[in-house]
């Protein structure tokens, strides 16, 4: 067990290093420099223009510029390029945005499409399973931005509430539980757009794990035995089949740093994915970056810790 | 009465084909499938009016022009006839009525939808096709040659060569054009018949470079786990705003980050093909290694490269939809669903059209894709066809 994980754990460190060489790669080796990000600005002077280069490094050689970035990285002093604040705490303070969204979105995601698999799998292809699978597939085809505006539509149109943004702006006087209704609303359309594509996910995931356990040999034997039919479909087969979404929690991590920008930008939702989308449209490479290795970061420790998981949960696996 | 054979003997000699060829059966499964049916004849359908579309919509004096700004005729429902007297000899509608209604500035959505699907079609499967080209690639190679050890030597050449390429781009030239030139000196010493033949007879120090290392299945399945590290979304939304916008660069960037699964799936399938007795058989004739891979196995391992190539282009086609609504991608006067309704989205309450034909149009397309892809899985896969 030490082994496995003194082994996977320097395993990912080296990947760690080859992700942080290969981001750095592709974002310096595309064509065109921040430095000349607005060429037509007349406040930007040459004199200006060599002044950045220098103040970060741009005129260094590569890997001069790559050891410097991720010194300051892990030593936690990187800056951004475009108001020279802290990266970390700009993430930081985005990522306390993105989070409502994701606890809520991962919430309704779980919660349904548990129920929904595992009534499909028990009523195997009857009318409810059939047009839950395509349900399912319509969900996973619908474009994310379309659904958008088809929510805004019905959500404004029928309820008659503001949904755009974090909460309406100018309520700071209003009584708290008015302001919790606010925000519960703006909080409910983003959160169940990014659910809708792990709810068909997921509850397919179900059905077919349900399926595969209901045709084994020792639910075939309960119901044989006479047991009443909620305990064949509760007791028997269902636990078996939660087996592998335990692993499941660790690879729901990285979804905390990958909130949509689509999906942030049309509710103009200050998150993460809003923030890596501004970083990229002004080329700030520094918070681009950090994103990114914090991302590959969190999809690392999700493969380990599901891995852990799976060992600790399934005694049939042995390292 | 069927033919009866001459004799036994005569009965075991004749060729004892299947009743049915692969496709018959194929087909027959398939028509079963009413969702995956439908899914092909929305697929064929959206081919046609893709190609038509482009026959339509392309040239110098296209019949329908959906670049032609009419500005009187601004934001017309759909259905609804052109205002005659205020248009200009020649810029009236060659049909007689705004099928898909106006947008803001007068143009014919019908005409951009038209346009767009062509964007569609072409990036879903041009992204695709390279994607399966270089997941076969390097599946392939992790799956039929994965067992054997790259030498230290051969390290070193990659490590050199990438290190003058890398001296190139930060801008030393001299010193990258030197590096990569005694790179390639060492490549072609090492691959040219007379450095094989001084192979035994390495000086005695230099016997280190010979050292077996990594495996090449560990090699290209790490490259697989690093690329599976990036977000993918994200990534693509960079490389595609710091290249200059065009859509065969959103094609090649889609095809470059999503080979992983493919590479994957077809590494299993080598893995477990190699085994097989047929591959034995084979090998034991003096069959070629690459005859054994393109002939032999292949064509066995298709099928799930088919079922993920299927459902590859629909999220790339989506993938294309989401960057063009961001405001990247294909450059403004050319339509593409996604920039429709993105252009579309101010209107919101006023044209909801803008917003409803391309999105119901990506919708059903990807829609359709899915399901056809589902189905190839289900009759592909002997297991799942037991069952069902």
């Amino acid at each position: 067990m030490l082994a496995f994980i003194g082994r996977s754990v320097i395993q990912k460190i080296v990947t760690l290093f080859f992700v942080s060489v290969v981001s750095f790669a592709i974002i310096h080796i595309a064509p065109g420099e921040p430095s000349q990000v607005d060429p037509l600005n007349p406040k930007f002077t040459p004199e200006m223009v060599q002044r950045f280069r220098q103040a970060f490094h741009l005129d260094r050689p590569l890997y001069e510029q790559y050891a410097l970035f991720y010194r300051d990285l892990l030593s936690g002093r990187t800056l951004s390029w475009k108001d020279s604040q802290p990266v970390l705490a700009k993430i930081w303070e985005r990522f306390l945005n993105s989070l409502p969204l994701f606890v809520v979105g991962t919430l309704i995601t779980w919660t349904v499409s548990f129920p929904v698999g595992v009534r499909s799998a028990i009523f195997r292809g009857g009318l409810y399973d059939r047009s839950a699978t395509l349900i399912s597939y319509v969900l996973i085809s619908i474009p994310g931005f379309f659904f958008a505006y088809l929510l805004i539509i019905f959500a404004v149109n029928r309820f008659q509430v503001p949904v755009i943004g974090i909460q309406t702006f100018g309520l700071t006087e209003a009584p708290w539980l008015f302001r919790l209704n606010d925000r519960l609303w703006h909080l409910l359309l983003p959160s169940l757009l990014g659910a809708t594509g792990g709810i068909a996910v997921l509850s397919r995931y179900v059905r077919s794990q349900m399926l595969e356990v209901e045709s084994q040999d020792y639910v075939r034997t309960a119901r044989a035995k006479g047991l009443p039919w909620e305990m064949v479909h509760y007791k028997h087969a269902l636990r078996n089949a939660l087996l592998p979404f335990v692993t499941m929690f660790g690879l729901i991590l990285p979804g905390l740093i990958g909130g949509s920008v689509i999906i942030e930008s049309i509710f103009s939702w200050p998150g993460l994915g809003r923030l890596a989308y501004e970083a990229i449209l002004a080329r700030d490479y520094p918070v681009i970056l950090t994103i990114n290795f914090i991302a590959a970061v969190l999809v690392l420790a999700g493969t380990f810790v599901s891995d852990l998981l799976y060992v600790i949960v399934d005694p049939r696996i042995r390292l | 009465m069927s033919p009866e054979p001459a004799s036994p003997a005569a009965y075991l000699e004749a060729p004892s084909r299947p009743k049915r060829t692969r496709f018959q059966e194929f087909w027959r499964l398939f028509r079963r499938n009413r969702m995956a049916l439908a899914g092909l004849a929305v697929f064929a359908l959206f081919f046609v009016m893709a190609v038509i579309g482009l026959a339509l919509t392309s040239g110098s004096r296209p019949l329908l022009d959906p670049a032609r700004v009419r500005l009187p005729e601004k934001l017309l429902p759909p259905l609804s006839t052109p205002h005659h007297p205020l248009l200009a000899p020649g810029e009236e509608p060659v049909l007689g009525v705004y099928l898909c209604g106006t947008d803001d500035l007068g143009r014919d959505v019908f005409a951009r939808m038209l346009q767009g699907a062509w964007v569609s079609l072409t990036v879903g499967f041009v992204a695709v096709g390279i994607s399966v080209a270089i997941g076969i690639v390097m599946g392939g190679l992790a799956g039929f040659y994965g067992q054997r050890r790259i030498r230290l030597e051969q390290l070193l050449v990659t490590a050199v060569l990438l290190a003058g390429a890398g001296i190139l781009a930060a801008g030393r030239r001299p010193l990258g054009a030197a590096v990569l030139i005694i790179g390639h000196a060492w490549l072609f010493w090492s691959i040219s018949p007379w450095g094989l033949r001084r192979r035994r007879a390495l000086p005695a120090g230099l016997g280190f470079l010979r050292r077996d290392t990594l495996m090449v299945d560990t090699l290209i399945m790490r490259f697989v786990d690093i690329m599976l590290c990036f977000p993918s979304f994200f990534l693509i939304l960079t490389v595609v705003a710091l290249l200059p916008a065009s859509i065969y660069t959103i094609m090649i960037v889609i095809g470059l980050t999503s080979w992983e699964g493919t590479a994957r799936f077809v590494r299993a399938e080598f893995l477990a093909l190699r085994e097989q007795d047929f591959v034995a058989a084979a090998r034991a004739l003096g069959v070629s290694n690459l005859r054994i891979i393109f002939r032999h196995m292949v064509p066995n391992a298709v099928a799930p490269v088919l079922v993920s190539a299927t459902i590859g282009i629909a999220s790339a086609i989506l993938t294309e939809a989401g960057l063009s609504f961001l405001g990247f991608g294909v450059p403004p006067p050319h339509a593409t669903w996604g920039n429709i309704l993105s252009d579309g989205k101010r209107f919101i309450f006023d044209a909801p059209w803008l917003t409803f034909i391309p999105g119901a149009a990506i919708l059903i397309v990807v829609l359709s894709f899915n399901l056809f892809g589902e189905g190839l899985r289900d009759i592909l896969n002997p297991r799942s066809r037991e069952r069902n």
